[in-house]
């Protein structure tokens, strides 16, 4: 059964969806909304590695997706954490109140 | 029939997407990001990944979606911003323009990446070995390493998230902020 | 024996390591066993080496340890080699070396009332006493120039380390000498002993300088640094390189055994303790430079050039040293100038080619030298250090075996017949006419003033009346650890001229009594032999009695005008003081050399290193470069800072514009 859909329609989709998230990532203020956009852009970067994997026909791509599911499983679970703990303390998810990074 | 249910799948994705974004309320945007999510997974079953799909449903959409959601719950819902302060129809349009500019860009350069080595992983093995298990024979043979190491990685979020959530561990974050205050 | 000769070096390491490590654990009884039991061990184990090669009719024995170096073709092994030359500086070492050590075991403890306080750092001074012997006999056994060169070092190294031994002493005036009727002349105060060890460090790396060059020149003109190679080869250089490579390892010489110019350090190294001055700065180490003449002999025999400088080198330094040590109040200093003219005689002797009369004379001062550097130390343990001779007077009483004993090594530096130092010098001087008359002159004037200023010391330390009478009281006999060495040595310092009776006179008188170290250094010297014999220039039988005679009648009369001087009349030397004031001011502070190197060495060297110190490594390097990369890369760091908002948005942006450039990249490629 050789798909019908051209490699590249879903190369573009996994793009539109990169930049979104990256846009969203860019110009949302709360942390919350940053942290889906992360993971939006995860997304379109495992459509790019599932595509490839049928096109090439090798389970390589499927792997990768596995394992990066794991990742952003754990990166989310850390990030919420993360967010929870900073607001309890500074009552904000606002990521514009946390610059003490600033050099 | 492949190419409409694609268009169909993929408009609902790119809604949802520019939805979670754009919307005001939180609650709203992590589910419309589970809507993004669900429909990926349609394009992992086109992608012949059934595996895949099924774990993309359970993991981000059953768990991670419902993190979100969680955290929203405690954090309190109206954490939400003014979007209209910024989300004018000029802004709207340059960011559609970026949009639009990147992702041509974008494919372009991985459409002249698809000379890879073509792998065994031919549909009619498929068919006759089923997806999850020749996933799984790989996954537990070639890339058996990165497999502990995923088990190990787990693990250590699972220390660490155990962790930020003790009370005690106020502290160290009333430190930092003292820290903060000083620099400020 | 010969074969086991390495246990001579490892002898004295090993008391060297058990002193150095064990030593103040154990107590200052058992160092002084085991210091000078381990030299006295060496002594015999050379002693066997030495009827070895005795047995071997004088023939060379190579014994081949390891190899240290090779890289390329440079090849540096440890070999010792054993040949008459060096089992004579064997035995002279370890000998002496062992009496010295044996005295150093009473020296080196203070007697008061029936308390016994040895030094602070009696185990460290053995430590070193034991180093410097290993060292020295590095020196004379290595078969290579390399070798040398190590033993040559680590000599200098020792020398510096027991010279500033007190290290905690300051300097110390000397009191102007008082002249009647005159102003007084006013002399230089001694340095203390840590600057003394500085400048016999500094003085004898300039000299060092030029040995390693020259051992650089054997090295890159023969290719080898073997004795044996490089003495056959060396005849096949060009004549201006041989020069060049005898006068540079001549200049090394010139330092080790101060020769003028570099001669100024050795009389400050009388700041070390006496056992020190007797060992390293009379007996052995100065003369390593003399050694080293002989054993490159092939060497300096084929540039006669500089052989007959070495010898007016030597003639000069012998005369100025002499002229300086006549009206030196200290007892010390006397015999430390003695000492410079006593090797100035050496160089003057191997220089004109009498290898075999430069070793008899090192042999026979390293005799007499030490044990009047002991008398000298006698004399200071007695005095609780005080060693003016103005303070002295009258202990010939008190002390009569230090005083017989330093009487008799007296005579012998003197030169009077029978001594051991009348045959050594009378050779010397025999060679020296045949050579030139002008040295002869110039030796016979010195050996006039050697008897003169040697017995001006005697008679004025242990003669007359008492000078300072407190010190007088205190004075007493020291123990036999002190005068039992100082008796052996006198028996060696008056027996010593047996080693070389005249030959030539007494074969002509009809005894065949042969001249015993110029046989037994023959195998050695033999190239130098032949040289000798074929130019057949030998002095006539008349001529030899004319200069024994000479000799001997300008040494008692110098010795009879020093008794007439000191003892019959002393107001004549005061006379001639106050009517030569200038003259007597010019010698007792030494012709201001000190003051002159002072001002126009080292001087602008402290300036220069001030200069460097202070403006180029401090401002230049220090504040411009080193503080200066440190500021630039804290102001690029400040700039860079200003780049980190804190704000996650910026961070992200940057990776997304990172991330494009890299997109654009593969893009427009």
């Amino acid at each position: 059964m050789i798909d019908q859909i051209p490699l590249s329609y879903y190369l573009l989709l996994s793009a539109i969806l990169f930049t979104i998230g990256a846009g969203g990532v860019l110009i949302r203020r709360n942390a919350i909304i940053i942290l889906m956009c992360v993971e939006m852009m995860m997304n379109a970067v495992n459509l790019t590695f599932i595509a490839f994997s049928r096109y090439l026909q090798s389970a390589d791509g499927q792997i990768f997706v596995f394992m990066i599911m794991v990742v952003a499983a754990v990166e989310v679970a850390v990030g919420l954490a993360l967010l929870v703990e900073l607001n309890r303390h500074r009552e904000a998810v606002n990521i514009d109140e946390f610059n003490s990074l600033k050099g | 029939m492949q190419e409409i249910l694609f268009f169909v799948t993929a408009t609902l994705c790119i809604v949802s997407a520019l939805g979670v974004i754009f919307n005001k309320n939180v609650v709203h945007s992590a589910l419309l990001l589970l809507i993004n999510f669900c429909s990926l997974s349609v394009f992992y079953l086109m992608l012949n990944a059934q595996f895949l799909a099924i774990v993309q449903i359970l993991v981000y959409a059953g768990a991670i979606v419902v993190l979100f959601l969680f955290v929203v719950m405690l954090l309190g819902a109206d954490l939400g911003e003014d979007v209209s302060t910024w989300l004018t129809g000029w802004n709207a349009f340059l960011a559609a323009l970026a949009i639009i500019m990147l992702t041509l860009v974008g494919t372009s350069v991985f459409e002249s990446m698809t000379q890879g080595q073509s792998g065994n992983f031919t549909p009619d093995d498929v068919a006759k070995y089923g997806q999850a298990q020749m996933i799984g024979i790989t996954l537990f043979t070639d890339y058996i390493l990165a497999v502990q190491l995923a088990a190990i990685l787990l693990l250590v979020g699972i220390v660490g998230v155990i962790w930020l959530a003790r009370s005690d561990s106020r502290d160290l974050i009333l430190a930092g902020k003292a820290l903060s205050n000083k620099t400020k | 024996m010969a074969n086991f000769i390495w246990l001579v070096i490892a002898l004295p390491v090993l008391g060297a390591l058990f002193n150095g490590i064990l030593g103040r654990r154990v107590g200052y009884q058992v160092v002084s066993m085991v210091g000078p039991a381990v030299v006295l061990a060496a002594f015999l184990v050379g002693v066997g080496a030495f009827i070895d090669v005795l047995n071997h009719q004088g023939e060379a024995i190579q014994v081949h340890l390891w190899t240290w170096a090779t890289i390329g073709n440079f090849n540096v092994p440890v070999t010792l080699l054993v040949d008459p030359v060096s089992a004579t500086m064997v035995l002279v070492v370890t000998g002496i070396g062992f009496l010295i050590h044996v005295y150093a075991t009473d020296y080196m403890v203070h007697h008061d009332h029936d308390h016994t306080h040895p030094d602070r750092d009696f185990a460290r001074f053995f430590t070193f006493l034991n180093i410097f012997i290993a060292s020295m006999l590095i020196l004379v056994l290595g078969n290579n120039y390399a070798l040398m060169f190590v033993g040559w070092e680590l000599v200098g190294a020792c020398s510096y380390l027991l010279i500033g031994f007190w290290y905690d002493r300051t300097e110390d005036p000397q009191r102007a000498i008082e002249i009647d009727g005159a102003e007084s002349v006013s002399i230089p105060s001694l340095l203390s002993p840590a600057a003394s060890g500085m400048k016999a460090f500094v003085v004898n790396r300039i000299g060092d300088v030029g040995f390693a060059l020259g051992i650089f020149l054997i090295w890159s003109t023969i290719g080898s640094l073997e004795f044996t190679t490089v003495f056959e080869k060396v005849h096949e250089l060009d004549h201006n390189t041989i020069s060049w490579i005898a006068l540079l390892l001549f200049v090394g010489a010139m330092g080790k055994s101060a020769q003028i110019p570099l001669y100024v350090w050795l009389p400050d190294a009388m700041a070390g303790p006496t056992p020190v001055s007797a060992l390293i700065h009379a007996a052995t180490m100065v003369t390593a430079g003399v050694y080293m003449i002989v054993r490159s002999h092939a060497i300096y025999n084929l540039a006669p050039e500089v052989s007959l400088f070495i010898a007016f080198v030597g003639a000069i330094t012998a005369f100025i040293a002499g002229t300086i040590a006549l009206v030196q109040v200290d007892l010390k200093r006397v015999l430390a100038y003695s000492t410079v003219s006593q090797l100035g005689y050496m160089f003057m002797a191997v220089g004109v080619g009498a290898y075999s009369s430069g070793m008899f004379h090192l042999v026979t001062h390293a005799f007499f030298k030490a044990c009047l550097f002991l008398g000298a130390g006698s004399v200071m343990h007695a005095l609780h250090d005080v060693i003016d001779i103005r303070r002295m007077g009258g202990l010939k009483d008190k002390m009569p075996h230090t005083y017989r004993t330093f009487f008799i090594a007296g005579l012998a530096l003197a030169g009077i017949p029978p001594m051991s130092g009348f045959f050594s010098k009378d050779e010397i001087m025999a060679k020296a006419f045949e050579a030139s008359p002008i040295l002869w002159g110039i030796g016979i004037v010195t050996a006039g003033m050697t008897a003169f200023y040697t017995f001006r010391a005697i008679f004025i330390a242990f003669h007359g009346e008492p000078r300072d009478h407190h010190l007088y009281e205190h004075a007493h006999e020291n123990r036999s650890a002190v005068t039992v060495p100082l008796w052996i040595l006198a028996a060696l310092a008056t027996f010593g001229g047996l080693l070389g009776l005249p030959a030539p006179i007494l074969n002509e008188l009809g005894i065949p009594i042969p001249h015993l170290l110029d046989n037994w250094l023959k195998p050695v010297l033999e190239i130098a032999h032949a040289a000798e014999h074929g130019e057949a220039h030998h002095l006539s039988f008349m001529t030899e009695v004319v200069l024994l005679l000479t000799s001997s009648v300008v040494a008692i009369g110098s010795v009879g005008l020093a008794y007439f001087f000191y003892v019959v009349n002393p107001e004549i030397p005061k006379n001639l003081a106050r009517t030569t004031r200038p003259l007597f001011a010019v010698l007792a502070n030494k012709y201001y050399v000190d003051e002159i190197y002072n001002s126009i060495i080292v001087q602008p060297a402290l300036n220069l290193s001030k200069t460097m110190a202070q403006g180029v490594d401090m401002v230049i390097i220090d504040k411009g470069i080193v503080d200066g990369v440190a500021k630039v890369i804290g102001m690029i760091g400040g700039l860079l800072g200003d780049l980190q908002s804190g704000y996650i948005r910026h961070y992200a942006l940057a990776t997304f514009i990172g991330a494009l450039l890299m997109v654009g990249y593969f893009f427009f490629r």
